[in-house]
């Protein structure tokens, strides 16, 4: 389409939106939507046709309703924190923020559920929720910046999956706005409504079906106590034994990490956490619930590392040396970042046995690829986050990293893993969901995708590739000096 | 023992082309459960087996018609357990039917809901495709969530061949404590309990009694006892299987049983003329000589549903939807199953 023609469209979309919303809530010039044209994946940029902010459920329908009639693309943004380019924004399309759905609206202490706009941040959730004694457990590690909204979006996860899942399994309801600007109310009060799963349907689903407009989450009791072990060892497939060891042991723990040599060294150059550099390997296990609970499993775990072989286990003496331990492990991306120009982090899900396997295959890749890899690993549900070193001055580095990268996700797919355990597909890993799903599923989720949005206004291009794509190949990059949210966490 | 995909792919392929109405069956232990369907059986119980159990992976996938039985002997080999509880009714129910029906036992609150621990299926689809959603993987979030979205669709989007679950480590110590006390208490009481971290896995209000189970480490269940004290006695460690079976004298009744599910806080309602209260109040069986509508907008009021769950007499089994939701499940249902040959009306009465 020419300039022209999206100019013309800009100030069409601009004058209906000016009849329903505050006119200093609609950015139409360039300086006002330069900070849209990315999300937390800053290697894809595009500038939107015009941002829109509403305030309230009814300017969002209004909205949606201008939209579809008008036949606009729309993505929706929460706080824009997302690695996986999912809040990308289209140079004909509009770019809807919900960052003024800012307020919690109800702590239902009795219930356990807590209701709350979707700007909310992740965090804010469990802040609030604290002086009932209670959290929101999922904690995605930019959860400091991360809204609600874009964790549902994402089915965001965190350390703490293994035993208290992700983002799909601790909500209660959803309020979504429909493409046609209906609203629809998703869940009840009690622990499961009549009809098809829509809760689960829509979390994860990457604002390809719906505008989530309010989230009510169920909250947790905050443990009485957490208590972290930390054990070396001389070999990775030694750590990845210990990991299938404790589970074997029946141990449920609540965050389970290992650290591959390149990344703990990095990490404790860092922040000195006290990591042993000599080691080939460390593992972080943390257990919580009662004081009883955790005296008791917290010596089990210790034992059964050093059965397994590690040739040193800590235990952390008080929450000063457990967050000195947890410190290396939430550095570990911008530790990277300190000894590499760029990094191009992946987010595989693997079954956790064929961990040393995927290890050594990814270390005779760093060869033929001749670039570097740290590994850091939620070993207890096999997410795995190679991240790959490399110079994006130096040409062809970048192009090698990406290749790189899709080896990687193509290997996880074929010891039965997946190319995202967490970060979601985006636009980043468009093309590798060609390598999971064959034509007969894609096809299917089209049909899905069909039934919430027939004409494909939301979110279009993202998380499920046409069939015509699948021929192309690509990949996802970070750079590190473009990395935004710097400040942010990253594990 | 037997995969027999081949042979329900060409069921489904001729009850497509023919447009001949299907009857999902497994173990036929929940046939009661959802409105009454007409249609070919199409007998899953056949295509049967665990094909994997790794202990360490926390994982297991199973034929459909696998029956429930089988996999939990074979988890508690590895001290593992599937921690939805599912009911098993009369017995013979399988995985398949568990996931379809999409229930929950006693411990639901606590360990999830079937939904919670898919991780991956094999379907029939109404064309008779066999197709593969999800995993083997704790975390995955490529692609819409089409392996939890079949947990409780009563088959009305497909016949489920295999899932992969997420299996759990089974506590190493449970008691059952019992205290006696009226309905006001006890629902404080068991409201209270939900927000403390204690080892808390059942909690059931009955006739006078509150029912509590708690499970967990040795030390951590034995300092709860402690603390929270109540009898405790041989008998009571069944209980909580009848309860989830319905072979408690108080289901025993032939007159409709409703299945209320609402806010475990919210109050006793005008319709609960003889309740149990489960999931600490937030799954209460009713017998009333309320009408269905008075139940359901009591209910709904309360943002709860209410199910005629046996003995349903020609009422609706499930609380009808709001238009736009209806629609919206009629489209996903036209696209998983364009000639509705799956559980016809078993969701939807009037489909």
């Amino acid at each position: 389409m020419p300039n022209e023609n999206l100019d013309s469209l800009r100030d069409r979309l601009a004058g209906q939106f000016q009849k329903i919303i505050a006119s200093e809530f609609i950015l139409t010039r360039e300086e006002e939507l330069r900070p849209y044209e990315c999300d937390g994946l800053s290697a894809y940029r595009h500038l939107p046709l015009i941002v829109v902010l509403p305030g309230d459920i009814a300017e969002v329908r209004a909205v949606m309703r201008i939209c579809h009639r008008e036949k606009v693309p729309v993505v929706a943004r929460g706080a824009g924190t997302g690695l996986s380019g999912g809040a990308l924004p289209l140079e004909n399309g509009v770019l809807l923020s919900l960052a003024r759905f800012s307020r919690i609206l109800d702590i239902d202490a009795e219930n356990l559920v807590a209701r709350v706009q979707p700007g909310v941040r992740n965090l804010a959730i469990s802040e609030a929720a604290k002086p009932y004694g209670l959290y929101y457990a999922p904690d995605p590690s930019s959860q400091i910046a991360c809204s609600i909204g874009g964790n549902v979006a994402e089915n965001a996860g965190g350390v703490h999956c293994l035993k208290y899942g992700l983002t799909v399994n601790n909500l209660q309801a959803l309020k979504i706005v429909t493409v046609d600007g209906e609203l629809l109310e998703i869940g009840g009060s009690g622990l499961d409504s009549p009809g098809f799963d829509l809760l689960a349907l829509m979390t994860g689903s990457e604002g390809m079906l719906g505008i989530v407009v309010e989230v009510s989450v169920r909250l947790l009791p905050i443990p009485q106590r957490a208590q972290v072990a930390m054990a070396a060892f001389d070999s990775v497939e030694k750590a990845g034994q210990a990991v299938a060891d404790i589970i074997a042991e029946g141990i449920l723990p609540a965050g389970l990490e290992m650290m591959d040599k390149p990344s703990l060294r990095a990490a404790e150059d860092f922040v000195h956490a006290g990591y042993p550099t000599e080691a080939a390997a460390i593992l972080l296990c943390e257990v919580d619930g009662d004081n009883e609970e955790v005296s008791e499993e917290i010596a089990r775990v210790r034992q059964r590392l050093l059965k397994s072989g590690a040739t040193e286990v800590r235990t952390a003496n008080d929450d000063e040396e457990r967050a000195r331990f947890w410190a290396g492990r939430k550095a570990a991306f911008p530790a990277v970042g300190r000894i590499s120009p760029d990094y191009y982090c992946m987010d595989g899900t693997i079954p956790r046995k064929h961990l040393p396997r995927v290890l050594r295959e990814i270390a005779r890749m760093s060869e033929e690829f001749k670039l570097s890899a740290a590994n850091v690993f939620h070993a207890g549900d096999g997410n795995l986050h190679p991240l790959i070193l490399y110079n994006g001055n130096e040409p062809g580095e970048l192009e090698r990293a990406e290749k790189f990268g899709g080896k990687i996700l193509e290997l996880c797919v074929e010891v039965g893993g997946t190319i995202t355990g967490e970060h979601g597909v985006g636009l980043e890993k468009i093309n590798q969901m060609c390598a999971q799903f064959p034509p007969e599923e894609l096809n299917f989720f089209h049909a899905i995708k069909a039934a919430f949005d027939p004409l494909a206004l939301l979110n279009p291009g993202k998380a499920i590739p046409t069939l015509n794509r699948c021929a192309e190949f690509g990949a996802m990059h970070v750079k590190a000096g473009d990395l935004r949210f710097p400040h942010l966490e990253r594990f | 023992m037997a995969d027999i995909s081949d042979q329900l792919q060409q069921q489904v392929q001729t009850a497509h082309a023919g447009r001949t109405p299907l009857r999902i069956q497994g173990g036929n232990s929940k046939h009661f459960y959802g409105n009454p369907v007409e249609g070919e059986v199409l007998d899953i119980s056949g295509h049967s087996g665990i094909v994997s159990h790794e202990p360490t992976e926390l994982v297991l996938t199973a034929r459909a018609g696998t029956p429930l039985d089988e996999i939990e002997a074979t988890l508690a080999q590895s001290g593992q357990m599937l921690s939805f509880e599912p009911p098993h009714f009369n017995g013979g129910a399988t995985i398949g039917g568990a996931i379809a029906a999409g229930l929950g036992g006693p411990r639901r609150p606590w360990g999830g809901a079937p939904r919670d621990l898919v991780l991956g299926v094999k379907l029939l689809d109404g064309q008779g495709q066999v197709l593969s959603f999800g995993g083997q993987v704790m975390k995955n979030v490529a692609g819409y969530d089409v392996s939890r979205l079949m947990a409780g669709s009563f088959g009305a989007l497909g016949a489920i061949l295999e899932v992969s679950l997420k299996v759990l480590p089974a506590p190493a110590k449970t008691r059952t404590l019992v205290l006696d006390m009226n309905r006001d208490d006890a629902v404080r009481a068991m409201r209270e309990f939900s927000r403390k971290p204690l080892p808390l896995t059942a909690a059931c209000f009955l006739d006078g009694h509150l029912y509590l189970r708690l499970a967990g480490s040795h030390a951590s269940v034995n300092a709860w006892k402690q603390r929270i004290g109540g009898e405790e006695t041989a008998e009571h460690n069944t209980f909580w299987q009848r309860l989830r079976d319905h072979q408690l004298d108080y289901f025993q009744r032939e007159q409709t049983l409703w299945r209320l599910s609402l806010a475990g806080k919210a109050p006793r309602l005008a319709c609960e003329e003889h309740s149990l209260l489960d999931w600490a109040g937030a799954q209460r069986w009713v017998y009333t000589s309320a009408s269905a509508t008075e139940i359901r907008e009591e209910v709904a009021a309360q943002g709860g549903h209410a199910q005629a769950f046996r003995h349903a007499a020609g009422i609706d089994a499930f609380q009808p939807m709001e238009p736009l939701l209806l629609s919206l499940h009629q489209r996903l249902k036209q696209r998983f199953d364009p000639h509705a040959i799956f559980n016809r009306q078993r969701l939807f009465q009037h489909d």
